[in-house]
């Protein structure tokens, strides 16, 4: 019973796997590949493997650890990910409407250049 | 004290990591693994400080139990989100990058919301500045960072702020 019900899970999670494949080909930038490729695997991930341990009940533990790395690793490679992209936004041809994060850029250019003006005038 | 509970924690995590991967068990080995993991967890350098956020009343435990099944739901609930856009012929994405503010105090709390709102799928943080977090967000549906504070992180946080401040 057990058998069956993990492979009906690893059945779902290779579902999953197969939509974030069709999202990776049909997303238009490097932002929205990543939350199709990357992330559809999360769930996809975590069924397959707990679906693998389902089936042989003697490797479970081992596909929990794995899970359990997958959920702590993956965000983070995905944070690297996505700030590197936002440094090239211009040169990927990503489209962000709004985008908070280079208008709040913007305005620390901006106050860094007034500081460093008044500093300037200071000096003089 | 924070550090011998960060401490303890460690070495609970470090073997009970152990007791998974020999999966048929034995008492020597536990025994063994129990040692080495106090060695290693009380080693001077191993970085165990951030455990020591975590609360531990029976408050806390509750909340980290309920909120182990709201991220669940949350992640599947947007993974399904995420496969009808893929599917959708119309592909109906609006992408953009929200500012979203956070409550959260602690380095740990920090990080579990921010790797949170990474898992559950059409949310990415992308920076995060003092209390400012930067997400990407597949479908914008809210520019003003209170209705998107509302969306993304306050499920997350109520729970959070309970378990880690």
């Amino acid at each position: 019973m057990t058998a069956i019900i993990g492979a009906f899970l690893s059945l779902i999670g290779a579902l999953f796997f197969l939509l974030s494949g069709i999202g990776l080909i049909r997303m238009p930038d490097a932002f929205n590949r990543m939350q199709a490729g990357t992330k559809a695997t999360t769930l996809g991930s975590i069924l397959f493997l707990i679906g693998i341990g389902l089936q042989k009940p003697e490797y479970l533990g081992r596909t929990i650890i794995l899970v359990v790395f997958i959920v702590l690793t993956n965000p983070v490679s995905s944070n690297a990910l996505a700030r590197a992209a936002h440094g090239y936004r211009k040169h990927i041809g990503a489209r962000l409407e709004p985008d908070a994060l280079a208008e709040a850029d913007e305005a620390a250019e901006v106050a860094s250049k007034t500081t460093a003006n008044k500093e300037a005038v200071h000096g003089d | 004290m924070r550090t011998l509970k960060a401490k303890i924690l460690a070495m609970l995590a470090l073997w009970v990591v152990w007791m998974l991967l020999t999966a048929p068990w034995s008492g020597q080995e536990a025994i063994a693994g129990a040692i080495i993991a106090i060695l290693v967890a009380f080693l001077p350098l191993f970085p165990a400080s951030l455990l020591g956020d975590l609360k531990l009343g029976p408050k806390a435990l509750v909340y980290m139990v309920a909120y182990f099944f709201v991220f669940i739901k949350a992640l599947v609930l947007s993974n399904l989100d995420v496969a009808f856009r893929v599917l959708h012929p119309k592909l109906p994405i609006d992408p953009g990058i929200v500012k979203v503010r956070t409550r959260l105090k602690t380095p740990l709390g920090r990080l579990l919301l921010a790797n949170s709102i990474t898992l559950t799928p059409g949310t990415i943080t992308v920076e995060m500045r003092g209390e400012d977090v930067f997400v990407h967000w597949i479908k914008v549906a809210a520019t003003d960072p209170e209705s998107a504070t509302e969306a993304i992180v306050t499920g997350f946080e109520k729970y959070l702020e309970v378990i880690c401040g």
